[in-house]
């Protein structure tokens, strides 16, 4: 079974070249959120998915060997770190926590970056826990 | 400056500390931190609840968005003093931490264990402050996720399989919580509580209100383990380390009741829940069954942890009489016992945990003798028997002697009160079980060969565990803080404060 998704060559190539697209699609999803439908969660999936499906094409020890899978734990943590961090920012630069209108000079701006911000730190959440919780189940009893 | 965002900080900081706990995974530096910011948290809820005494309700609006739009969390007195035990046992339960966390947990998960266990604390803290219904699901889950993983991480392989069970059960009230407030922002349009309880006049004959009010009670019932949906209760207990059973047992049942009285009283209100859907009729009986049946399931248990659990469930039924009375005298001494039974529930939890770091057991059976082995952790255990018993100079005495009165008042409820002063017996029954093991049987001759070997229980075990029992014994010898506490929540609950 391993052996044959191995050997399907039009699968790797494909995947191999859809990839790429999938990874940027994830993040125009990310940044442009604010003006169009997306944002941090949908970006967050898309983003995993595309790690996935490298893996399931590839197999896992040659995904741990593309992205080092401790990383994912910091991501997950730091993603939250990012989003609460925006709101203690919010908090110090004198609004009520997550008031964005206090982080820049122009109101506007600030709510800009706020959510920017915020979407991110969403975004690398959901990134790393879909990942994290795929690697668990595909390297069950494997390591 | 900084007075004026304590209510957000009471949940930002044990909320951010939680991944940065992930971040830092070196064990001692992540305990040390956890310890830090409970503490914090601790002194956060005692500020909160001074000043919402003294200048009346709190509300804060995140993002600077206004009450019905935006989420706000609005802290009364009731609110004040379910944060202060939220936090004070997870201060103290870190405490106790760090040694017997060494003997249950595996090194290397340590890290990943505060980090939900600061989770699960946001979480309870988060139900209590928010003035959103949304909100609370929100942290509802967020604290009963973190439990569940918490649970399963007991030393025994059983403990899987009572997260597991927990998790089903508490997955369907979860949804049915869920339910409860769609059904409800249907007919209404809105999460707020105050403008939800606001907007129910108008609509509050309809099915689809009842219904919500419906699903709401059994979605939360599940949650506080109401008699008969308790059954992940006993198995959650028993198997969950010890310092996690501590923490569970005198804080998220707690919650729990403490958001069945919030939706009660603040959004439903007392017409609609107790005049029209008779809401007494179904409580009562099932609060007075709650408290015999499982105060005689208690009397039959071999496992320490698991009788304990079981007389949790007695307890929750205490509260739900209490709060089935619907009168403010019944809300004082639910919000009485709720404090009371969260510091004795606690403290015998923390001193179990002694008695099984040292012995590595908590069947009745090993405990043989222990009044000579561990002298001290005995004589805790004892008082905190007398606390469930409800012995007078104990906490206990207070929590029953306010039932009991609030029961009188009523004079069709006077049978109420015989069966609480009854049930007293059982409970009787049941702690003495364990005084007999503990004092009235000799000590096995090859227990007392290995005490010469082994280490004494630590004192950061022994102190944590000895403070929230004297807690119990002064409370009850001087009962005005938390009595003051009751009543201010209860005129604030019912509407009577101006």
């Amino acid at each position: 079974m391993k052996e044959s998704i191995h050997h399907q060559v039009i699968l790797r190539v494909v995947a191999k070249i859809l990839l790429p697209y999938i990874l940027l699609f994830a993040l125009y999803v990310q940044f442009h959120g604010d003006f169009s439908p997306g944002g941090g969660f949908q970006a967050g999936v898309i983003f995993a998915a595309g790690i996935i499906l490298y893996t399931l094409i590839f197999g896992i020890e040659q995904a741990y060997r593309a992205i080092d899978p401790r990383i994912f734990e910091v991501l997950l943590a730091l993603g939250v770190c990012l989003y609460a961090g925006v709101g203690v920012w919010a908090l110090v630069s004198g609004g009520n926590f997550l008031d964005y209108s206090v982080l820049a000079h122009d109101p506007v701006h600030g709510q800009h970056l706020g959510i920017l911000l915020i979407e991110l730190g969403v975004g690398l959440t959901v990134t790393a826990v879909m990942v994290s919780i795929f690697f668990a189940f595909v390297s069950r009893g494997g390591r | 400056m900084i007075s004026q965002h304590l209510p957000i900080l009471q949940i930002v900081v044990p909320l951010l500390a939680a991944p940065l706990c992930v971040l830092l995974r070196q064990r001692h530096a992540v305990w040390a931190f956890a310890l830090g910011v409970c503490w914090a948290s601790f002194g956060v809820a005692l500020a909160l609840l001074l000043r919402v005494m003294n200048d009346g309700p709190l509300v804060y609006e995140l993002g600077g968005w206004a009450a019905p739009w935006g989420i706000v969390y609005r802290l009364d007195p009731l609110g004040g003093i379910v944060l202060l035990i939220v936090s004070g046992v997870a201060a103290l339960v870190l405490v106790f931490a760090p040694r017997v966390l060494d003997q249950e947990i595996p090194a290397d998960k340590h890290y990943l264990f505060f980090a939900a266990f600061l989770l699960c604390m946001t979480g309870l803290l988060g139900i209590t402050i928010t003035g959103d219904i949304f909100n609370v699901f929100v942290f509802l889950e967020i604290s009963s996720l973190s439990a569940y993983v918490l649970i399963s991480m007991g030393a025994d392989r059983r403990a899987l399989l009572a997260a597991y069970r927990y998790l089903v059960m508490g997955t369907i009230g979860s949804t049915f919580i869920l339910i409860g407030i769609g059904l409800a922002y249907m007919m209404t349009g809105t999460l707020n509580m105050a403008d939800l309880a606001a907007r129910l006049g108008d609509v509050h004959e309809t099915r689809t209100i009842r219904a919500a009010f419906a699903f709401l009670t059994v979605g939360v019932s599940i949650k506080l383990a109401l008699f008969p949906l308790h059954v992940w209760l006993p198995n959650a207990y028993t198997y969950a380390p010890s310092m996690v059973t501590a923490f569970l047992a005198a804080t998220a049942t707690k919650v729990s009741c403490y958001l069945l009285l919030r939706l009660v009283f603040t959004v439903f209100g007392v017409p609609l829940v107790f005049d029209e859907m008779r809401l007494a009729a179904v409580f009562m009986p099932l609060a007075l069954m709650a408290i015999f049946v499982a105060s005689t399931v208690a009397i039959f248990q071999t496992n320490v942890k698991r009788l304990l659990a079981y007389s949790s469930v007695a307890q929750i039924g205490y509260l739900v009489l209490a709060f089935g009375f619907a009168s403010q005298a019944g809300v004082t001494a639910c919000v009485i016992h709720l404090f009371n039974h969260a510091l004795m529930k606690g403290a015998l939890f923390l001193a179990l945990g002694c008695v099984a770091f040292r012995i590595g057991s908590v069947d009745l059976e090993d405990l043989r003798g222990l009044g000579r082995r561990m002298p001290w952790i005995a004589a805790l255990i004892v008082i905190g028997g007398l606390n469930l018993i409800g012995v007078p100079l104990t906490a206990g005495f207070i929590s029953k002697w306010y039932l009991v009165m609030a029961a009188l008042e009523q004079r069709e409820y006077w049978p109420v009160a015989v069966a609480m002063l009854f049930s007293s017996l059982l409970a009787v029954a049941y702690v003495w079980r364990i005084v007999e093991v503990l004092y009235m049987q000799p000590p096995r001759p090859s227990d007392l060969q290995s005490d010469q070997r082994e280490a004494p229980v630590p004192l950061s075990m022994v102190a944590p565990t000895t403070v929230m029992t004297l807690g119990t014994v002064v409370l009850g010898v001087y009962p005005t803080f938390t009595v003051q506490v009751a009543q201010r929540a209860a005129e604030f609950l019912l509407g009577v404060a101006a």
